[in-house]
């Protein structure tokens, strides 16, 4: 089930990045992220079958990663959305060099 | 280092004998030159930094002024060591030459000598395949070489003392010119080629020294610049005939080239390039067309020097070099009938420019460029014992005449110094029957000039004959040269064309030699009232080495008699230095000669003489016959030149042709593409303002990247993964 | 498992991966925020299942808990607290252009990584098959993976400790209204 996994994976994982590459809301865009990260996950999970338990630690450390992630991330879209009353990435461009 | 010196074994019948001393030879004018090298040096100590023949040049004006003239005043002391130099200075010279007589004569009693002796010092450059040993050579050539060279400078060496002992650099000139000796030592005895080439470059370094010996006048600083400058065009070819040789054969040696000559194809493009890139270096330090112009303008240091180096020694190195690299030449034809034309050109070229030169020293000048002209014919030809033979008979004359003509300068001198005119002092207009005044300098000049026109039985007329006939012979039955070709034309044509330059060269030699000897020494003195009374005879320690030369120039001609002349009068043994040269150019003779040669008939070789003799004759005749001594007038009141006498008169304006296209073509170059295109454009502006440009426009580019844009970030960034992935792709899987 | 796989296994894991696609794929299309979370969520929940498929069951218990449970949640209450519901407040998704572009990249992407995929497998280093199932059977589901992580990787398991402290204080500083700002 090693290919499936990896299949499936990649294809998670591509679909993430078509929607961080087209959408606007920075929620949503959170939220591709976070599928990413699951598309990561089966990979890790998937070869953990065959070299052992490793991979399944690290899924587990990137669920936390991500769980920490997420709440600085909608902490600052709250602030950013106080600020400026919207999360259209367009409008919001305050690393501009 | 000399200490350790390892002689060769003792299998040569010269090892163990007074020639294992030949180390000392060079050594000796090298220790002159330490000791009066640091008396220099206590001088400037003592007078200061300003040089202290500035103020007693200054007044002079013109190239050829010398030490011992004081118009302003001031009184530049004579050195306090000048004890010390006239004793160093020329002593070791005497010592050197004591020490290569003694070895000579040595040699001479072995009768036989096919080996060189080799004297291995240390290794200089164990690089690789290439290794390169200090080591001295000494066979019959380098020997004779040795002679003429510590010979004739030791004479030159005394005659300074009498020339220079009033200049306050009166060390540092013995300095310059015993280290002159030295490398003009390592010249000839050198093994092999870098070590010659350390000796070439050595002899230019003290030449453009000596040149630029009253340096506070900047025309000498440029005549020493110049001479050092043309002569880098032809070191040059010598360097890259060095790297041709060393890549093609393996060795610079000179036995071990000579062991492998055998592998040379003749008349082939490798040895062709080789001889040619060698000859290029011989026209740069012997003063042969293109590269003569430094040897005139060379004239602006002591007249000694002139004598020694510009005349004698130095410039003959490129004679020597052919004569050395025989074996090399004579695999060549194609090259050696390039030397023929080019020494056969520049005889007459400078021939034809002394008839209207007024200097003495720069009529003596082009006369040397001429007679070099004539040694390259020689060698070229492959007739090398005649080319060697007239260097010879050249150094004694030669130096006889400018020595002589230092003598007429620095009495002209002393004379313009006690009235205090500004005259040129080496203005043959300013002189004219001086023979009244200087007897014994006027026969000895006389001597000098007959043996340069050639005139029998003093020493140029045998030297010369040689060469032309030598030519003449090796068109006439058909030697290698004759049957290769040259730009097309046969070599027979070429060699008979040679000859005939040759024969109105020496028609010309004849001519503005006559010309210098009357109106130097002939006619109405034109000097002045009052510095009449000043004119005397030079001090015996100057006229006592002209003596000597002029012993040389009379009878030097009679080491290598023609066997026609000993077959009629008993003068000597039949070509005594043919036979002492065999060895070492005998082989390349032959295979210039060729196969199936035949001695020239008594006859013809009877008519060549005949034809040389008058031809000189005839020079003298019509220079007597045309030139009015009388109808001379002083520098001036003189009026310039009009038509082909005044293209004469400014050296076919070669100068200026040379400053017009090489000089200002160079600075052209360096100002338009080197420093507006090179400096200015490609490394101001397009390396340095370029980074700059660079740096700025990429900081840009950087900071229109950075839009705040979040889906910007984010399409680059997956842009660059797709990109790493599709590298990682391409390198890691097949 | 030794043998050949069964096929009722082989069409769960196929439904699920299929399922977790779709819903993905709908995730993204969506205009509305809050029905995005929900097909998030439920690529979320066919995970866990796959998860458990592959001898994960730990995994894919936290899967539920910690993602579909938790960060979704969190997810759902920021939009609901900044009213963000609506699909038409922002006119969201870019033009035609750009999702054929990111369609092209994504292609490319899915491309690059099956090129990749193809790449042998070190063999030496895999473990033998349906040991993963051997293990849970015998030593449990927690156990495998506990040990580990509390030898092999304890430092990494305390740094994360420390992550989540600090995206703790993080967050609260951010979240936190300013009165005193100005």
């Amino acid at each position: 089930m090693l290919a499936e996994s990896l299949f499936f994976s990649a294809v998670l994982f591509t679909i993430g990045v078509i929607g961080v590459l087209t959408r606007r809301n920075a929620i949503i865009l959170f939220m591709c992220v976070e599928l990413m990260l699951n598309a990561v996950n089966l990979t890790f999970v998937g070869f953990s079958r065959v070299y052992g338990a490793g991979g399944q630690v690290f899924v587990f450390l990137v669920m936390t990663v991500a769980a920490a992630e997420a709440a600085v991330g909608l902490a600052i879209i709250i602030a950013l959305f106080r600020h400026r009353h919207t999360v259209d990435l367009q409008n919001i461009n305050l690393l501009k060099g | 280092m000399l200490l350790q010196s390892a002689v060769s074994p003792g299998t040569h019948p010269l090892a163990g004998t007074i020639a294992a001393w030949m180390w000392a030879i060079p050594l000796l004018p090298l220790l002159g030159f330490l000791i009066n090298g640091l008396l220099s040096l206590t001088a400037v100590a003592r007078f200061g930094p300003a040089d202290p023949t500035a103020a007693s040049h200054a007044a002079h004006g013109d190239e050829g002024g010398h030490g011992d003239a004081d118009h302003g005043g001031h009184h530049a002391a004579r050195h306090r060591f000048a004890g010390i130099t006239s004793i160093v200075g020329p002593g070791v010279l005497v010592a050197a030459f004591l020490l290569a007589a003694a070895i000579f004569v040595r040699m001479h009693a072995l009768g036989e000598m096919s080996e060189p002796f080799i004297q291995q010092y240390f290794s200089w450059m164990p690089v690789g395949d290439l290794s390169v040993d200090v080591a001295f050579r000494l066979d019959q050539l380098s020997m004779l070489m040795v002679m003429v060279v510590t010979g004739v400078g030791m004479l030159i060496h005394i005659f300074s003392v009498g020339y220079m002992r009033e200049d306050p650099g009166y060390p540092r000139y013995f300095a310059y010119l015993n280290l002159f000796v030295f490398c003009m030592l390592v010249l000839v005895m050198a093994a092999n080629y870098p070590l010659l080439f350390v000796g070439w470059e050595g002899v230019g370094v003290c030449s453009y020294l000596l040149i630029g010996f009253w340096f506070s006048e900047k025309a000498n600083a440029d005549a020493g610049k110049k001479a050092f400058i043309v002569n880098r065009i032809g070191d040059f070819g010598f360097l890259i005939a060095m790297f041709l040789l060393f890549a093609n054969y393996g060795t610079l040696d000179f036995s071990a080239l000579q062991a492998v000559s055998g592998q040379f194809v003749f008349g082939g493009a490798l040895i062709t390039t080789i001889a040619l890139f060698f000859f290029l270096g011989c026209t740069g330090k012997s003063a042969q067309i293109p590269l003569y112009i430094w040897l005139p303008d060379a004239m602006a240091g002591p007249t000694p020097v002139s004598a020694l180096i510009h005349a004698a020694t130095m410039v003959t190195a490129g004679v020597y070099l052919i004569a050395r690299s025989n074996f090399i030449f004579a695999a060549a034809p194609v090259a050696g009938l390039t030397v023929v034309v080019v020494g056969a050109l520049t005889a007459l070229f400078a021939a034809t420019i002394g008839l209207k030169q007024w200097d003495i020293k720069k009529v003596l000048a082009y006369s040397t460029v001429s007679q070099l002209g004539y040694m390259f014919v020689g060698v070229g030809a492959g007739a090398y014992v005649a080319g060697v033979f007239h260097l010879m008979t050249h150094a004694f004359f030669k130096a006889l005449l400018f020595l002589g003509a230092g003598s007429v300068i620095h009495v002209m001198h002393q004379a313009y110094h006690h009235t205090g005119s500004h005259d040129d002092a080496q203005d043959m207009r300013n002189m004219g029957g001086l023979k009244k005044y200087m007897p014994v300098t006027w026969v000895l000049m006389w001597i000098a000039t007959l043996a340069i026109a050639g005139i029998p039985p003093f020493a140029g007329f045998f030297s010369k004959d040689e060469i032309l006939g030598t030519v003449f012979q090796r068109a006439e039955q058909g030697s290698t040269l004759a049957q290769a070709h040259w730009l097309g034309l046969p070599g027979t044509a070429v060699l008979y064309l040679a000859y005939a330059m040759g024969l109105a060269a020496a028609l010309l030699t004849a001519i503005y030699m006559t010309r210098l000897m009357l109106y130097t020494f002939h006619g109405p003195n034109r000097t002045g009232e009052k510095e009449r009374e000043h004119l005397t005879e030079a001090p015996w320690i100057m006229t006592g080495p002209l003596l000597v030369l002029g012993l040389l120039s009379a009878v030097g001609g009679w080491f290598n008699l023609p066997e026609l002349i000993t077959h009629a009068i008993p003068l000597g043994p039949t070509a005594a230095l043919e036979h002492w040269l065999d060895p070492v150019v005998g082989a390349g003779t032959a295979t210039v000669v060729g196969p199936g040669a035949e001695a020239t008939a008594a006859s013809t070789e009877t008519i060549l003489i005949v034809v040389a003799i008058a031809i000189a004759i005839a020079g003298i005749s019509i220079a007597v016959a045309v030139l009015k001594p009388a109808a001379l007038v002083p520098k001036r009141q003189a009026k310039p030149e009009e038509g082909f006498e005044r293209v004469l008169a400014n050296k076919y304006y070669v100068d200026e042709i040379y400053d017009a296209t090489v000089v200002q073509g160079t600075y052209g170059v360096s100002r338009n593409l080197l420093w507006r295109g090179v400096d200015v454009g490609l490394i101001d502006g397009l390396l340095v303002n370029g980074s700059a440009w660079a740096a700025r426009f990429a900081g840009w580019l950087g900071s229109q990247l950075q839009s705040g844009q979040l889906g910007t970030y984010a399409w680059v960034l997956v842009l660059g993964v797709l990109l790493v992935l599709g590298a990682f792709h391409h390198a890691v899987l097949p | 498992m030794p043998g050949p796989t069964p096929l009722f296994y082989t069409f769960h894991f196929y439904l699920f991966g299929l399922i977790a696609v779709a819903s993905a794929l709908v995730f993204v299309t969506r205009k509305s925020p809050v029905a995005a979370a929900m097909w998030l969520v439920v690529t979320m929940f066919s995970l866990a299942a796959l998860y458990v498929m592959l001898d994960a069951q730990f995994i894919g218990a936290i899967q539920v808990l910690v993602y579909a449970g938790a960060i979704m949640v969190v997810f759902l209450f920021v939009i609901m607290l900044l009213n963000l519901g609506e699909p038409s407040q922002i006119a969201d998704a870019r033009g035609l252009g750009w999702k054929l572009a990111a369609g092209a990249v994504g292609l490319g992407l899915l491309a690059e990584i099956f090129a990749l995929v193809r790449g042998t497998v070190a063999q030496p280093f895999s473990l033998p098959e349906g040991y993963a199932a051997q293990q849970v059977a015998a030593q449990g589901a927690i156990s495998p993976i506990a040990g580990p992580l509390f030898h092999q990787y304890l430092l990494a398991f305390e740094i994360t400790s420390m992550v989540l402290l600090t995206a703790i204080v993080g967050a609260v500083v951010l979240g936190k209204r300013r009165t005193d700002a100005r």
